[in-house]
């Protein structure tokens, strides 16, 4: 942590005496999330999502390549979350970070070790043709709670990608162009959504979606991604304090009404993208 | 330091790093404030904002939040480190300050501050210089009394544009004012980009900090409007 970005005594002793009284430095609620924006577009798959003041642009982009020899029938997804000196002080390039790894990591395994997308529906022609996906996530700017605002702008990019249509008959393999046939969507099995609680003093206090103060003195955190069929697809605790049974349960029935509450907001940018490519 | 009110400032026009300004050099007494430099016979802008002019002088203006250390400023810092017989305290500049066990009031050799890791300070820029660590004083040292510099106690540091704080120092914007009229607080503005504030309760040192931070872009109407909503 860069030096300036350190909080004094004074703002850290604050923020937990305000968590001990229910109170959170910027009025929020224990459990609430901050103000949620998510705009889609202009071009497909494209997402820009605002959790607050942490900013999160994600951009899907695919190409025609080879499957891998051990997976012929399947298509490729691939996520990259490089995290910049753009929001982040005192990054050193090259080397990746603790926190950049810990992003990395849990996106992969909310959203392509959980086959999120189906990459099967990717093949075109078995062992020499699938569609390759790339999610680039930038993030323009961290306010604190990176991971669930990249997952958000990664899955809701996903859901508003469309990719070339592609007609195989026999041997012949034509991918039309965008302009003569109507792009396809990509076929999402599961939508994933992360929540990160952060834990302080003895894990009897917890937020939810910490914002960078409140990151920067938690003594632990956790992370719990469900999907639309209300299953846990990821439940992180990496480190940190140990944490009681019943706080996990806790928290992972909040996690579960909170990613509904996401999700609304997921399909209502989709609904607004649709309609302003409607005019 | 007397803080008066500054005199009549006008907005010229936006300028961005590199434009050339046409100011009649030849007019004597013009003096270039931050953000312009004079090449030969042209003056050009190294900032991006707007060109302000008050009487004689001009300079640019604009949102920067980079602190550079200038001698008789007042800070807000905070104890980074401990050096030999100084603390290393953070104020938001290139280079960690320097303030000297002895830069308080009646210090002697014998007699320490008692600061530790992680306090805030409101200080004094005693050195500033490009090609040195600046230092800080917790002291005037026309009479040598501490006058609020020193440790402050509890509250919460809301970090702001340069441009915000000074705006605060002169009240040329009426926050602290119309805020003054429903709650009691304190604040302690650093000229760093760094102000600290204090209140009665949490709840109202939050209050406090959200509505400085939201009214560092709102005009004199807005703030009225914003402390007339609120709720305390």
């Amino acid at each position: 942590m860069v030096k300036e970005l350190e909080l004094s005594t004074n703002e850290k002793e604050l923020i937990i005496s305000g968590l001990k009284e229910g109170i959170r430095l910027d009025g929020r609620g224990i459990d609430d999330f901050r103000s949620l924006k998510i705009t889609l577009g202009p071009e497909y798959g494209r997402s820009e999502v605002k959790l607050g003041d942490t900013k999160v642009l994600a951009k899907v982009s695919c190409e025609v390549a080879r499957p891998y020899p051990d997976r012929p029938n399947e298509g490729i997804l691939t996520l990259n979350t490089e995290l910049s000196p753009m929001a982040f002080a005192g990054l050193e390039p090259g080397r990746p970070s603790e926190e950049e790894v810990l992003v990395s990591r849990i996106l992969e395994k909310a959203i392509k070790i959980n086959r999120a997308v189906d990459v099967e529906g990717l093949c075109i022609v078995a062992n020499e043709l699938a569609w390759s996906i790339h999610v680039d996530v930038h993030f323009l700017d961290n306010d604190g709670n990176i991971i669930d605002a990249a997952c958000i702008a990664a899955i809701s990019a996903l859901s508003h990608f469309r990719r070339p249509d592609v007609t195989v008959i026999g041997e012949d393999v034509t991918i039309h162009p965008v302009d003569q046939r109507n792009p396809v969507p990509l076929s999402i099995h599961h939508t994933p959504i992360c929540v990160t609680f952060a834990f302080f003093e003895n894990g009897d206090l917890w937020v939810v979606d910490p914002s960078l103060k409140e990151e920067q003195i938690r003594r632990g955190d956790m992370i719990i991604a469900i999907n639309n069929h209300k299953e846990i697809c990821v439940l992180s605790k990496a480190g940190g304090l140990p944490l009681e049974m019943h706080t996990i349960i806790q928290c992972s029935k909040l996690a579960a009404s909170k990613v509904d509450w996401v999700r609304e907001k997921i399909q209502d940018a989709i609904a607004n993208a649709a309609e302003v490519e409607k005019r | 330091m007397k803080h008066s009110k500054p005199t009549e400032r006008t907005k010229v026009k936006v300028v961005l790093p590199g434009d050339t300004v046409s100011l009649d050099v030849t007019t004597p007494g013009i003096i270039l404030g931050p953000g312009l430099i004079q090449a030969g016979d042209s003056i050009s802008c190294t900032k991006a904002g707007f060109l302000v002019r008050s009487g004689p002088t001009y300079w640019v203006e604009n949102d920067q939040k980079r602190y550079i250390p200038e001698t008789s400023e007042h800070v807000v810092g905070r104890i980074s480190g401990k050096g030999g017989e100084f603390y290393r305290v953070d104020i938001g500049s290139a280079h960690q300050a320097i303030l000297p066990f002895l830069a308080f009031e009646n210090a002697t050799k014998k007699n320490r501050p008692n600061l530790n890791i992680g306090d805030l300070i409101y200080a004094r820029v005693a050195l500033a210089n490009k090609d040195m660590d600046p230092e800080l004083q917790c002291y005037n040292p026309t009479n040598n009394k501490a006058e609020g510099f020193g440790k402050l106690e509890g509250g919460m540091v809301l970090k702001c544009s340069l441009r915000y704080c000074q705006r605060l120092l002169t009240q040329e914007t009426d926050i602290c004012k119309l805020l003054g009229q429903v709650l009691q607080f304190e604040v302690s503005i650093g000229m760093n980009g760094r102000v600290w504030l204090s209140s009665d309760t949490i709840k109202h040192i939050s209050l406090v900090y959200n509505v400085l931070k939201q009214a560092e872009a709102l005009n004199n109407s807005e703030c009225k409007a914003l402390v007339n909503n609120l709720v305390v």
